[in-house]
């Protein structure tokens, strides 16, 4: 199984609430997705030359500061960590490869979960609920959101398998379903130097659509190289700095439901998960056609 | 009409589906008002009386599942196997359904009134099926008794392997599935058909918009050669 939930608000003054608006939206998946649960937040961007990481620390006591101290003077900036418990958010005008490959040489232990200007990703294993308040998801502000609770049916049940996965800056993908070839395309994508961290079957869709708009393609003609390339049941949910974007696979075997409403798009597994969405009874709520893309701008 | 209401913000869904199943006697005639149904599964499912139930909103997965007698009415949209292997009574669903509306139902009728997902009436073993937008692909697969009227179009492959089942469809069909053609209208049909028209509320909608697909009856087991194998 697994469940997707999605949100993008189109009210400004809704979005400081954007997280406790979603709360009942990811707890309401907890029967399709009890083994982990993840999200991805769209802010408004940081300066147009830092980026902000996403880092996860296996273990609860890991010391952010000694990081911090030990990031300050390595390099020429000076950064202050947003931590929550095992979770920092590092944001960072030094050049993205020089941050990527210190953290990896310095700190081995410590994985980092997405890079971008907007984005932000909390995911770890648990149930939904005790996910979101390890890292206090109510309180997140911000302009769109993807998050995604897990039915392990493929790989092991770690933080690192938990979704949403990313790929590249401000890319983020959520999937129900299964794969059949992830592993044709994962020795497709290694051959174009793409590295993987897990053995999931999302983590290959993930990086393939975020090549293909690496390599030109906009967000459309990615997903329709996807419907060729992409062998199994699937229905995605991604997120870019400004947009939302939905597909189901050609014979929509996993589920979703929209419901539209003059305030904010929302998208779920289940109609379950839009319920309890203020004022949803007056959204325009329906079922996506297979085989069709379905893109939210902020 | 002695009228129930429970709310499914403050009621276990299992009680109401405890009191569903009271014995039919008691729940004859009786109207029962379902709120708050906020996408919850198995709905009402395996009623067995002459009940009026009504879902007011979105229901989950296997609404009025395994109906007999009750009419069900979902004032929202039903989410996949609404009225799955119905046996007898009415289910309404006012706005759409997903998969695998009505699917193995053996009698009674289901009306949608808005679009129904792919495999609509998937394996239809007799009832009647009136949906008023469109279905999408795969409906009927596998459909041996029964009719499916569709005001809309129909996706992909209506009708693969067909048995015996009736195809209304108005609009346009994308493709017809393994085994499944364009028949004439004959009388018997168009009777059908302008019957399950006025029962659904569409007794506005000429029934000679409407093409029949039936079965070619050339697959295997219609092969009167393949006999003397059993």
């Amino acid at each position: 199984m697994c469940g997707i939930v999605g949100l993008l608000v189109k009210n400004q003054s809704m979005r400081a609430n954007i997280g406790q608006l979603m709360m009942p939206m990811l707890i309401g998946m907890t029967e399709r997705g009890p083994d982990s649960a993840g999200m991805a937040v769209f802010t408004s961007p940081v300066d147009a030359n830092a980026l902000k990481y996403s880092l996860y620390a296996p273990t609860a006591d890991f010391s952010w500061k000694a990081l911090e101290q030990a990031f300050n003077s390595e390099h020429s900036d000076q950064v202050t960590l947003a931590v929550k418990g095992n979770h920092a958010i590092l944001t960072s005008a030094v050049d993205s490869t020089k941050v990527k490959n210190w953290i990896k040489q310095a700190y081995p232990q410590i994985h980092i979960l997405s890079v971008g200007q907007s984005i932000d990703v909390y995911k770890d294993t648990g149930l939904p609920a005790d996910v979101a308040a390890r890292y206090d998801l109510p309180a997140l502000s911000g302009t769109h959101l993807v998050g995604h609770t897990r039915m392990a049916t493929e790989s092991a049940i770690t933080p690192a398998h938990a979704h949403p996965f990313t790929a590249g800056t401000d890319w983020c993908l959520v999937h129900n379903g299964s794969l059949s070839n992830p592993n044709s395309l994962r020795r497709k994508l290694q051959h174009e130097g793409i590295n993987f961290e897990t053995d999931n079957d999302t983590e290959a869709a993930c990086r393939f659509l975020e090549w293909r708009m690496r390599e030109g393609d906009d967000l459309k003609t990615a997903l329709e190289h996807g419907f060729d390339e992409l062998d199994g049941f699937y229905t995605l949910l991604m997120g870019t700095k400004d947009q939302l974007a939905l597909v189901r696979d050609p014979f929509a075997c996993k589920p979703a439901v929209v419901a539209e409403h003059d305030d904010y798009v929302a998208i779920a597994s289940e109609f379950r998960s839009l319920a309890h969405l203020p004022d949803v009874k007056n959204a325009h709520v329906f079922e996506p056609s297979p085989k069709e893309m379905y893109v939210w701008k902020v | 009409m002695e009228s129930l209401k429970f709310d499914l913000e403050n009621t276990e869904l299992r009680t109401v589906n405890q009191y569903l199943h009271r014995p039919a006697a008691e729940l004859s005639g009786k109207s029962v008002v379902i709120s708050n149904p906020n996408g919850a599964h198995n709905i009402a499912v395996g009623l067995n009386a002459e009940v009026n139930v009504t879902i007011d909103g979105h229901a989950g997965y296997y609404a009025a599942g395994m109906n007999q007698l009750a009419t069900v009415t979902v004032t929202g949209s039903a989410s996949t196997g609404v009225a799955e292997n119905m046996m007898s009574g009415v289910v309404h669903v006012k706005g759409f359904a997903s998969n695998a509306a009505g699917a193995t139902a053996q009698g009674g009728l289901l009306i949608i009134d808005g679009d129904a997902g792919l495999r609509c009436g998937i394996s239809l073993k007799g009832a009647d099926i009136v949906v008023g937008g469109s279905v999408g692909s795969f409906s009927a697969f596998m459909a041996q008794a029964g009719n499916l009227v569709v005001l809309g179009d129909a996706g992909e492959a209506l009708g693969d392997s067909l048995y015996e089942a009736r195809l209304f469809v108005r609009g346009n069909v994308k493709s017809l599935g393994a085994d499944c053609e364009e028949k004439e209208m004959d009388q018997e049909s168009r009777n059908i058909l302008v019957d399950l028209l006025a029962k659904s509320g569409h007794s506005e909608v000429d029934p000679d918009s409407f093409k029949l697909f039936g079965s070619a009856r050339t697959l295997y087991n219609f092969h009167v050669d393949n006999a003397g194998a059993y």
